[in-house]
């Protein structure tokens, strides 16, 4: 790369008309792999994160297999628990913060700016640097499974002491993963929240923004409110670890259910963080496929601002069995099932956005059906958790181990594979192959079900979570769930068999890919150009 | 809003050196805490590379705002990127501000026998809540022998602090009406006030550390203590090196009477500080 600074700019404001046609003779930056190591523009960025997304996805899922294969039969027999634990630990760090998290990232980086008739994200040198980190973060993390010790081992949610006084040595490394990864969340957040407020095109409003665009402006604004106090309990560890502070330590004056009560404020809008885009994305596309307006617009939009406000108010339903106060568990319990309301309200949307709809089922929409159906599923299990009294006895067993991953799995996971069909046509300019993506989504569905059902009765019975062995009269119900888990990974190949055939051929799509899409991405040609929107796009919403 | 006028960098190679460096750092800082010594030249290395990425990265930014690249929308843009970034900093803050609360009002008198919550006092029958706690339960931990008055150092600190973001606004004041070298002169006193308020801050941790007892490893107290103390005090000394820059870029002439928000982003995060330091000096001294 030419040596003199700073970087000529490139003829951004000379070009075309609305939808932006400048092709890819502007790029005039690196070729290779320092055209990525390098990139500023949000479509290769966007890229990146999916591809590491993926890349994370299959590395958390093999541990998960590790995990499902242990547990196949009662007993110990292919793993000791020790490293069992670390697969657990492991899948959860790397599916949440690796996966889910950049996964969105990536759709954001890749549709905010062509939904809002952006030619770039606010921050492009940021939004680089956020993306960068991520890799280094990772490797990071990973590489804790071969330091002495093995890698953490405490489950996902890192409780002190047993992350803090028990830990393995490599728990500072972690912690050094967390914070890389941390900031990256931030910057990431920070840019996406000055793109949406600042680069929308002339004419559109806040009201007029698209769904995906909105749950991603309150995802921004969680993600800049909660990760520093993730970045602040780990600081705590770390000081405790290595500096001999007590703050989670009784002896000193410290207390463990701080670390609790600090993890979860971060932790419980953190999960709102993996579901609001997913939520997005399921009113951009089932509109699309339904050929009708989504109902309830502004519904949805203050649905999803109070879904956000309540995330700060219900941590401690985390925490029921630590030994709050009564009055602390009542208002958790309460406020917990509050945030039912809005939630309902989106179901609600959705369906009667369906409801005499002109119903097509390309795979966007496939998965787009099962998110509702199955994330309802795993909303209803939440609300079972909520009640007080009734998670004394659910508390740390299978049942939330089914929770989550309902809500996790045919929920973010299969909004985000959603949105990747959804725009796949946009991004590569070919059609998904149909048949393929059939096979993917009814084997996922069928594999994701047998996976996570049986667990809620597992649980109900009394199976403990993050134990490699189980006591007899669970192993039907784990060996269903260990078939249905394979079933589900190895069907997942067969998704990136899609992606990558769609990148490499198939049926050419025409700019507006869907029949009923109505964003403004789908102004531009498919595939899109490197720039689009350099001169900002007329929008004329008709509203009525 | 834009009319096709809005910057997009071309590509650069500073993010992804300063990730790098950002990781090396953090490695080479855990390879220090986990192993030793060994892993001090890589945290070294990553410290400065990430020192100079910031300046070169900086110094790009400048050169492009210089040249006039940059229009309204992508003023605001910086605006709100600053603005969020310090809300991230203000839950940062607002997490060792919960703990500290917590540990107060319920973990100690919980460790007492207070409440509900009567098991956590059969750890430690004798133990008294107090605050400052100078007897940890566990008598192998050893309290400070006594805590700071706040009407000394702290509250010399608290008034340097406080006319520094003074004297900050009126550079800014100065600068608005073209007065460079009130902007100047105002803006020397200020850093001088802030590496003041530094040297008062390591006076201050030196009697800690000799006299008072107060350390890391002397309980919640202590820990409490520097985490507040200590994150803030870091943030000074980045927001004086911040203030340092920008006076060399007020004194090469950088910044017009409306077009200067290097120098606002910079006074926001001054004020940002010292806010934060108001609710030390309440919180962590006074009460």
């Amino acid at each position: 790369m030419a040596s003199h600074l700073p970087p000529r700019p490139t003829a951004q404001h000379s070009q075309a008309d609305a939808g932006g046609m400048a092709a890819d003779e502007h790029h005039h930056g690196p070729r290779g792999l320092k055209r990525w190591l390098l990139t500023t523009n949000h479509k290769e960025i966007g890229s990146l994160y999916l591809i590491f997304s993926l890349s994370m996805f299959f590395i958390g899922g093999i541990f998960a297999m590790v995990v499902r294969a242990e547990l196949f039969q009662p007993g110990l027999q292919l793993v000791q628990p020790e490293f069992f634990n670390q697969m657990t630990t492991m899948h959860g760090l790397i599916m949440v913060f690796g996966a889910v998290m950049p996964a969105f990232v990536g759709l954001a980086n890749w549709m905010v700016p062509l939904q809002i008739g952006a030619p770039d994200m606010a921050l492009p040198r940021l939004n680089n640097f956020s993306f960068w980190l991520l890799p280094v973060a990772f490797a990071l993390l990973l590489s804790t499974l071969v330091m002495p010790g093995g890698a953490p081992d405490f489950g996902w949610t890192f409780y002190a002491p047993l992350s803090t006084t028990y830990a393995p040595p490599s728990t500072t490394f972690f912690i050094f993963s967390l914070h890389l990864a941390g900031i990256s969340s931030i910057l990431g957040a920070i840019n996406i929240i000055a793109t949406i407020l600042n680069l929308r095109t002339p004419g559109m409003r806040m009201m007029d923004m698209s769904l995906f665009v909105w749950t991603w402006l309150i995802t921004a604004f969680l993600l800049i409110a909660v990760m520093p106090v993730l970045a602040g309990v780990i600081t705590m560890m770390l000081l405790d670890i290595n500096f001999g502070t007590s703050f989670f330590n009784a002896a000193g004056g410290g207390d463990p259910v701080l670390f609790q009560h600090l993890f979860w404020f971060f932790g419980h809008p953190e999960v709102y963080i993996m579901i609001l885009p997913a939520f997005g994305i399921v009113s951009v596309i089932i509109p699309t496929f339904a050929r009708k307006r989504l109902f309830g617009y502004a519904s949805m939009v203050y649905a999803t601002a109070s879904i956000a406000i309540l995330s700060f108010l219900v941590w401690a339903h985390h925490m029921f069995v630590v030994g709050l106060p009564l009055v602390a568990e009542l208002f958790f319990m309460y406020s917990t099932m509050l945030i039912a309301v809005p939630t309902g309200v989106k179901v609600f949307n959705w369906i009667t956005t369906l409801f005499r709809g002109s119903l097509t089922f390309e795979p966007p929409m496939l998965f787009a059906l099962a998110f509702v159906v199955l994330f309802t599923i795993g909303g209803f299990s939440g609300l079972m958790l909520a009640i007080s009294p009734a998670d004394f006895q659910y508390h740390d067993t299978y049942f939330v181990v089914a929770h989550f991953h309902y809500v996790l799995v045919p929920g973010a996971v299969f909004a985000i594979m959603a949105g990747v069909y959804y725009w796949l046509p946009k991004w590569t300019g070919h059609y998904p192959h149909t048949r393929l993506s059939q096979w993917h989504f009814w084997l996922s569905v069928i594999g994701v079900n047998l996976t996570f059902f049986p667990m809620h009765f597992a649980g109900l019975a009394g199976m403990p979570r993050r134990i490699p062995d189980y006591a007899l009269q669970f192993a039907d119900f784990n060996m269903i769930t260990s078939i249905g888990a394979f079933m589900f990974g190895i069907s997942q190949l067969l998704f990136v068999a899609v992606v990558v055939l769609c990148v490499r051929g198939g049926e050419k799509a025409p700019a507006k890919a869907w029949d009923g899409a109505e964003d403004l991405e789908w102004t531009v040609p498919s595939p899109a150009p490197l720039h689009t929107f350099e001169t900002p796009p007329r929008f004329e919403p008709d509203r009525h | 809003m834009s009319g096709g006028s809005y910057y997009v960098p071309a590509s650069s190679k500073w993010p992804v050196l300063g990730s790098l460096a950002l990781g090396a750092m953090m490695i080479g800082t855990g390879v220090v805490l986990v192993h030793g010594s060994s892993g001090m030249p890589i945290m070294v290395i990553g410290l400065i590379g990430i020192l100079a990425v910031m300046a070169l990265w900086f110094r790009d930014v400048i050169h492009e705002s210089r040249q006039g690249l940059y229009d309204a929308q992508m003023d605001r843009s910086f605006r709100w990127g600053m603005g969020w970034f310090i809300f991230s900093e203000v839950m940062f803050f607002a997490a060792f501000f919960g703990a500290l609360f917590y540990i107060r009002t319920f973990a100690l008198p919980w460790l007492d026998g207070e409440g509900a919550k009567g098991v956590a006092a059969l750890l430690w029958p004798d133990f008294t809540a107090s605050w400052p706690l100078l007897e940890p339960p566990d008598t192998a931990i050893q309290g400070p022998h006594q805590t700071f008055s706040p009407w000394h150092l702290p509250l010399v600190n608290t008034l340097i602090l406080v006319g520094s973001s003074i004297t900050l606004t009126v550079a800014h004041e100065g600068l608005k009406e073209g007065h460079r070298d009130t902007a100047r002169h105002w803006l020397t006193l200020t850093v001088l006030l802030g590496l003041c308020f530094i040297a008062i801050q390591g006076l201050e941790y030196r009697e800690a550390y000799v006299h008072y007892g107060i350390t890391l490893q002397a309980g919640i107290y202590g820990a409490t203590f520097f985490l507040l103390t200590g994150f803030h005090g870091a943030h000074v000394i980045v927001g004086t090196l911040i203030l340092i820059a920008i006076l060399a870029r007020v004194q090469r002439g950088h910044f017009s009477e409306e077009h200067h928000f290097g120098f606002e982003a910079a006074a926001w995060y001054w004020h940002f500080v010292d806010v934060v330091w108001i609710g030390l000096f309440t919180f962590v001294y006074v009460f």
